[in-house]
């Protein structure tokens, strides 16, 4: 397994804590390779996250929970994190394609 | 100073702050060009950015003050908006031209 899957598979593993219904993570790495900002290191993820937890929050509410539980990830193996969080129902049905590693849906 | 009280006079100085890698001019980053895009199709014109990348102090001391990892962060009259995404998602809607209407 690459260094990139192994980020990819913490990234999933820490937002179990979330109790996805629907998650997918997407390495964006390769759209930003090189620009000044990225100098730190660290990769560029894309998720889209469907929980019952977001339920009847505001978005700056769901990301800082999704930060809350990727912890120590954002900064280090995360330099950047494109989040689409959705409470059950709010998902449109053309979020995303599906060009991931994993997906699960209920 | 304290990194605080610095963040503090600068939200409280200017109805809309972006902090951001790089310019409005020359971001660093496409998040922070997201940013500044959309910031200039609610007509905002005159843009206080900040260049966390000039400011080690600036670029740790937002993320704590604000509670949120990433940059770009967008305040408006003193209260945090959100990143790159949650502009996005306001724009779409149509809240962000209306949250800055009154602001610029």
């Amino acid at each position: 397994m690459n260094a990139a899957g192994g980020t990819l598979r913490m990234i999933e593993q820490a937002l179990a804590v979330l109790r996805p219904l629907h998650l997918q993570v997407r390495d964006d790495s390769h759209l930003h390779a090189g620009h000044a900002g990225a100098r730190d290191g660290g990769g560029h993820y894309h998720l889209d996250i469907v929980s019952e937890q977001f339920a009847g929050r505001t978005a700056v509410a769901r990301h800082r929970q999704v930060y809350a539980a990727l912890g120590s990830l954002m900064g280090h193996s995360i330099h950047a994190l494109a989040i689409q969080a959705w409470a059950p129902g709010e998902r449109p049905v053309t979020a995303s394609p599906s060009t991931t590693l994993s997906a699960k849906e209920d | 100073m304290d990194i605080r009280d610095v963040i503090q006079n600068q939200i409280g100085s200017h109805p809309v702050v972006l902090y951001m890698k790089g310019s409005a001019d020359f971001p660093q980053c496409g998040f922070s060009a997201n940013a500044v895009r959309l910031l200039r199709s609610c007509g905002v014109d005159q843009i206080h950015t900040v260049d966390v990348l000039q400011d080690p102090a600036i670029r740790q001391g937002i993320k704590e003050f604000s509670n949120w990892p990433t940059v770009p962060q967008l305040y408006v009259n003193g209260e945090f908006v959100g990143g790159s995404d949650i502009m996005t998602e306001m724009y779409q809607s149509g809240e962000l031209a209306a949250l800055l209407k009154p602001a610029h």
